[in-house]
């Protein structure tokens, strides 16, 4: 131990009051978790659609939180305040926007994907894709996708637990083990818990979580305002902030407001964060477990309450600038991932701290839950049963699921330890830039079967290389690091943009430039095993009752009564 | 139908519009523009979506009477 760490060690120091209260709701949380493997219990939690889905019968109001927590994760209350709080608006507040143009988006096309899937028996947007198609190589490059591109998801997760339990003292010390003590617990916790509960157990906890949350923002957002000189002054601080020169740069800081030209940015990782989050598999999962087509749509009419204390939360940001706050980690670097946690500790009383520091803490772990869950699921059934081992039985398919859950974490866990944990928010980015892509063969394909499954194909791997490349070669300017950042320069426009979005469009020009030469020459596309109706179908219909009251013991893939793809009814 | 689809689309131009909103005044308790018009746009948002919603389940009532078969 140097001197160096014992004097951040009492500078920062074991905040024992709020450290106690955060292990104490901590283990309450967790025994609800495993009490939830009881509620509204299925036959068994053998099978795959047990553990993984629930079961389906989950109404508007237990979809309503479980959608919250894909939504209200470490992104939004450690990662955006974060970039608020290092470089301003355009890289953080960008995420209100998003998350509003998010529920015209998925208004339009979730519901037809709830009526496809359950006539069909669908779990992931690789078994549609698959009956759509009846190609088995375009649902591997959709179904590997979600599972890859959840990975960073998880990962910004991991580093919201970890910055909690930073500030609250644990860890710190010179070997490597010690030093990264809060991230190994956060990944330890996280993967015990999902390994035993299922999809349950985080969405009863879920309940707990925005109560929490909604406690926490209120004091918050109603108290600390006050305590740095009102709006006014937080304003006021940050645009005095933005505007200084930041020395390895050379450029101010960060940006108030949108400047001339900011306007793509800001306005790109709005879009493409919008029309990517509903491709990941935590989210189609979230939303096929409802009970009806129309709760998805009464849900994107009142999840926006979400998104206005997603921007109050953005904007705490900048009240830690107006307080001063200083994110010092334990082993003396600033960190400005700690910034929201150290406000907290810096502002409120100890045990409120701890609240808050639970907030945050069980906020991380139930999407991280979710988003594992479901990236296993898509393993299992996509990669595994459909490539590796066709004959599996239900229980080897939730098997493997399970480890593969704990896998997905171990990957996520790589992310962190080895990519630039200074910009969280870059994670998720990183993972929009290739979910995204799979937009095209799912969601175009859910109104039209123009498209050409081979051209969706190639369309998919330009934009997945293109985007990855670009990516990399972000070199943040401080740490040197690579994927330092989600912007690139956009060809054509020569402003800045989201990567993800030059990538879609990208993939979209590939798509269709393709389907029109394969249409012309008449190439085959594949047989279509669903009708027109299956986009309609509602939970009165009787297939869809009959996969929602069966659907724990649905032992077959794809849930086509014969297995034949392509013979559904004639139109 | 086609006025629910325009509602839809609404939030998502306003939004993606940024020079539009891009600028500090006037204020509101305190708040620059850029900020508190896209908190506006929450309400705004989901009141479109609701209507919309309204919307789409009229038509398919009138539609499954007619045809035995929603849209």
């Amino acid at each position: 131990m140097t001197t160096h760490l014992t004097v951040m060690a009492a500078g920062t120091g074991v905040n024992g009051v709020a450290l106690a209260v955060l292990i104490a709701l901590f283990l309450l949380v967790t025994v609800a978790g495993f009490m939830a493997s009881r509620f509204q219990r299925g036959e068994s939690l053998e099978s795959l659609d047990e553990w993984g889905l629930g079961g389906r019968k989950f109404g508007t109001w237990i979809t309503w939180f479980l959608l919250g927590g894909d939504l209200y994760t470490a992104y939004t209350f450690v990662a955006v305040p974060a970039a608020m709080f290092a470089t301003g608006a355009v890289a953080g507040f960008f995420a209100v926007p998003y998350t509003i143009v998010l529920y015209p988006i998925i208004f339009i096309f979730m519901a037809r994907l709830w009526s496809v899937s359950h006539r069909h028996g669908y779990v992931t947007t690789a078994d549609f894709v698959r009956g759509r198609y009846d190609s088995r190589g375009l649902s591997l490059a959709v179904a590997v996708t979600g599972f890859v591109a959840t990975m960073p998801y998880i990962a910004l997760q991991l580093v919201g637990i970890q910055a909690v339990l930073e500030v609250a003292g644990v860890g710190g010390g010179d070997n490597i083990l010690a030093k990264d003590a809060p991230l190994f617990i956060a990944f330890a916790v996280l993967a015990a818990f999902t390994y035993s509960s299922g999809l349950r157990a985080p969405a009863v906890i879920a309940f707990v979580k925005d109560i929490l949350i909604y406690l926490v923002i209120i004091v918050a957002v109603v108290y600390l305002p006050g305590q740095v000189g009102g709006w006014d002054n937080i304003f006021g601080s940050a645009q005095e902030k933005m505007a200084t020169v930041n020395e390895a740069t050379g450029k101010p800081t960060g940006a108030f407001l949108p400047g001339v030209g900011a306007g793509w940015a800001y306005a790109t990782l709005a879009l493409g964060s919008a029309m990517a989050l509903f491709m990941y598999p935590h989210s189609v999962t979230a939303s096929l477990s409802s009970n009806s087509r129309n709760t998805i749509r009464r849900n994107a009419a009142i999840l926006p309450a979400y998104s206005f204390v997603l921007g109050l939360l953005a904007l705490l940001g900048w009240v830690a600038i107006a307080a001063g706050t200083q994110p010092i980690g334990l082993d003396g670097e600033a960190n400005a991932q700690l910034v929201i946690p150290q406000l907290f500790e810096d502002m409120f009383p100890a045990w409120f701290a701890g609240v808050a520091f639970a907030a945050i803490a069980i906020g991380a772990l139930v999407p991280a839950a979710i988003m594992s869950i479901a990236a296993a699921n898509t393993f299992s059934r996509n990669i595994y049963k459909e490539w590796l081992k066709p004959d599996a039985t239900p229980k080897q398919e939730a098997k493997v699921s399970k480890l593969m859950s704990l896998l997905v974490k171990a990957f996520a866990l790589v992310f962190v330890l080895t990519l630039d944990k200074q910009n969280a928010i870059n994670f998720q980015l990183l993972g929009g830039i290739w979910i995204l892509q799979t937009f095209p063969a799912v969601v175009f394909s859910l109104f039209t079967r123009w498209f050409h499954r081979w051209a969706l194909l190639a369309g998919w791997a330009v934009a997945m290389v293109y985007g990855t490349v670009e990516a990399y070669q972000v070199v943040n300017p401080v740490t040197g690091k690579h994927f330092g950042g989600s912007l690139a320069l956009m060809p054509g426009i020569e402003q800045m943009g989201y990567i993800a979005m030059t990538a879609f469009v990208l993939n979209v020009v590939v798509a269709v430039v393709l389907s029109a030469i394969l249409n012309a020459m008449k190439t085959s596309n594949g047989s279509d095993e669903t009708i027109p109706f299956d986009y309609f179908a509602d939970a009165d219909d009787p297939r869809v009752q009959k996969d929602l009251s069966e659907h724990s013991h649905h032992g077959d893939p794809y849930g086509d009564p014969d297995d034949i793809a392509g013979n559904a009814p004639a139109r | 139908m086609a006025i629910a689809g325009v509602l839809l689309l609404i939030p998502i131009v306003a939004l993606l519009w940024v020079p539009s909103y891009a600028r500090t005044d006037p204020e509101l308790f305190g708040f620059p523009f850029f900020f508190w018009y896209q908190f506006l746009w929450v309400f705004i948002c989901s009141a479109l979506t609701w209507t919309a919603y309204r919307l789409t389940l009229s038509a398919r009532g009138r539609t499954t009477r007619q045809e035995g078969e929603d849209r």
